[in-house]
């Protein structure tokens, strides 16, 4: 294959992006994961009968991106109104997209009772290991000895608590239908992360409950590293405290 | 539907939404509004299609109303003082979405945990915005379990008309008490269309965004000149009963459950020789201001009533322009105010 057909393979856009140019840093991952869930969306052509939740976070800006019915949340309450949306129009697709301060601290009710529930919906987490949006503050999955605004001296788990493992913990949950884990830091990562993604609307479009697709993100920003760096970051520091992979997968379930 | 039946006021709000085509109910338990909960469980998990979550909480409650809303459904949700307290954040995104809704509130004593007995410390929360931001619910105060159906009815249709949440602020008295209603005609046809701003399919369309901000001063600014106009555009909407207004002695400022208790203290006046008034407005926002600056033309004394330190005494002494004087009788903690009380306070300012 010729670089040029290769590039105009790469840099076509989806569909189910609109023309507004993202508003993330450079090295953002919140860009790569947009154009991943938007892929999906043109795959399983699904866009026309999608409505998203965007959150707040930096992704408030998701509305503007998607090109699809779009509603922005209050913080961390996606989940909810997933339920409420999902549950006016049981034949539309919903999705949330949510960072990990909004679904892992102020959300944590909403995202396990609609786990719990099994509402069919998708949810779209990305966790960056810090609150990007208001600065660099700590996030709860923010590691240990981690450096932010607000754990100046590093993330002691003494008082602080250690880093939560959302798939983890939801995948304690009966309901749940699909809970994976993945990283775009490699072109083999990107590919099983776009696989689970659709997966998980695939699930939902097939009635099978609850989705969820954790994606470990980078914040070049808020943590003081170049983009370069901060890949290396999340591939030494964060993947071996949240490994990837799939939780749960009903259809593997006996 | 005509004929008359006896119900509890929880249970005729619950029955009065679903005769009006509310088919989402969410909601969180709580005394005094816990029959409300239940009687919505128990009709609309019977019926195909329509939605009762008991949520895990009121804050998730009032957001799972802003996604059913947001999808063009006729929705409620109901709590009592602390769970509105909680739902404050979620029903000023409502407001600045436009999002139609009913929310009921059915007050109990407080602050804090307070009691569970009835009380009137959310008038300010209910007329004021109560969350974040410029923005008002249309609040109906009914007095009369008959009123509790009718209210209701009106604040669905209400808050589709101006897409804002509509507010029924009732109290723990009105909540228990057993009276006979009556269900008028219903046309579900009169529901009107959401099709042309509901979150959907979109085929055939360009995508829709419900976007409750705008980090451009200027536009933000723009979008609350909007609901500005809207708040202007619903005074006319205003509602209010007056009784024995022509030549009294001293009139009466109460609204809810106190507003029937005044009425009894009327007739006891009456064979005392003392002539009582009673303005009640029934929309607590819009206000009646423009009513009650009437009667202070023609009327030198008012006594607000209400089960708080005064807060509508407020608006009924902005009302009155310092035509007339003011007064104020309240008990607070939940102690209902009883007929007798109120006359020997009339007594005490007539002296
Ligand atoms: C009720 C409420 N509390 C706090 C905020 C401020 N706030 C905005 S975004 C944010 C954190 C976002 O972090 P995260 O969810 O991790 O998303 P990111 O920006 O990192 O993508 C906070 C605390 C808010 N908008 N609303
Ligand atoms: S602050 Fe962090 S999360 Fe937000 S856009 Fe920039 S890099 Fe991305």
């Amino acid at each position: 294959m010729g670089v040029k057909k290769l590039m105009k393979q790469v840099f076509t856009k989806p569909k189910s992006l609109t023309d507004v140019p993202f508003t993330y840093c450079p090295g953002c991952h919140h860009g790569i994961i947009h154009r991943l869930v938007a892929e999906a969306m043109d795959d399983l052509n699904i866009a026309e009968d999608t409505i998203g939740i965007a959150p707040v976070g930096c992704a408030v800006f998701a509305y503007l991106f998607f090109e699809c019915d779009m509603i922005v949340a209050a913080h961390g309450r996606a989940p909810a109104i997933a339920t409420g949306i999902k549950r006016v129009k049981p034949d539309n697709i919903v999705f949330t997209y949510q960072g990990d301060g909004d679904l892992a601290s102020i959300g944590t009710a909403e995202i396990v009772h609609a786990a719990n529930r099994g509402e069919k919906i998708t949810v779209i987490f990305v966790n960056n290991a810090i609150y990007g949006m208001t600065g660099g503050q700590m996030a709860p999955t923010t590691l240990e000895g981690q450096i932010t605004q607000t754990s100046p001296y590093g993330r002691d788990s003494k008082t602080m608590g250690m880093p939560i493992r959302i798939c983890e913990l939801l995948s304690t949950l009966n309901s749940p239908a699909y809970i994976a884990r993945v990283a775009l830091t490699k072109p083999a990562y990107i590919v099983k992360a776009k696989k689970a993604i659709k997966k998980a609307f695939q699930y939902q479009l097939d009635g099978k409950g609850f989705a969820l697709v954790e994606v470990l993100s980078t914040c070049p920003t808020s943590w003081g590293l170049s983009p370069k760096e901060a890949n290396e970051w999340l591939n030494e520091k964060m993947i071996p405290y949240y490994p990837l992979g799939e939780f749960k997968n009903v259809e593997e379930v006996s | 539907m005509e004929e008359r039946l006896l119900m509890k006021g929880n249970e005729a709000i619950g029955e009065a939404a679903i005769h009006a085509g509310c088919r989402y109910y969410f909601g969180y338990p709580i005394t005094p509004q816990s029959e409300l909960i239940a009687y919505m469980a128990k009709r609309l998990l019977k019926i195909k299609g329509a939605t009762f979550i008991q949520a895990e909480s009121e804050i998730a409650a009032i957001n799972m109303v802003y996604g059913a809303s947001a999808a063009g459904g006729r929705v409620m949700t109901s709590s009592s003082s602390p769970g509105i307290s909680l739902k404050q954040e979620g029903i000023s995104y409502l407001a600045c979405a436009e999002l139609p809704c009913v929310i009921v509130n059915i007050m109990r004593g407080g602050p804090g945990l307070g009691s569970i007995q009835p009380a009137q410390g959310d008038y300010f929360q209910a007329t004021k915005g109560g969350g974040h931001g410029d923005y008002h619910l249309i609040v109906f105060a009914p007095s009369s379990v008959q009123e509790l159906v009718d209210l209701t009815i009106r604040a669905f249709s209400l808050a589709d008309k101006y897409r804002n949440p509509a507010m029924i602020l009732g109290d723990g008295l009105l909540g228990q008490m057993m009276e006979p209603v009556q269900f008028k005609e219903f046309d579900e046809k009169n529901i009107p269309s959401k099709e042309d701003w509901a979150l959907g399919s979109s085929h055939g369309r360009k995508p829709r965004r419900i976007v409750p901000f705008d980090l451009d001063p200027n536009e933000l600014e723009k979008i609350v000149n909007k609901l500005g106009q809207k708040y202007q555009d619903m005074q006319k909407e205003v509602e209010y009963e007056v009784v024995n207004i022509d030549n009294p002695d001293i009139v009466i400022v109460a609204y809810g459950s106190i507003a029937r208790i005044v009425k009894t203290t009327i007739q006891k006046a009456k064979q005392e020789g003392i002539n009582i008034g009673l303005v009640r407005p029934i929309t607590l926002y819009p206000f009646p201001y423009a009513a009650i600056e009437e009667v202070a033309n023609k009327v030198d004394k008012f006594l607000v009533t209400e089960m708080s330190l005064g807060q509508m005494v407020e608006d009924v002494k902005l009302a009155v322009k310092g035509k007339s004087q003011v007064s104020f009788y309240g008990r607070t903690g939940g102690v209902v105010i009883s007929p007798i009380e109120i006359l020997q306070e009339v007594k005490k300012l007539l002296d």
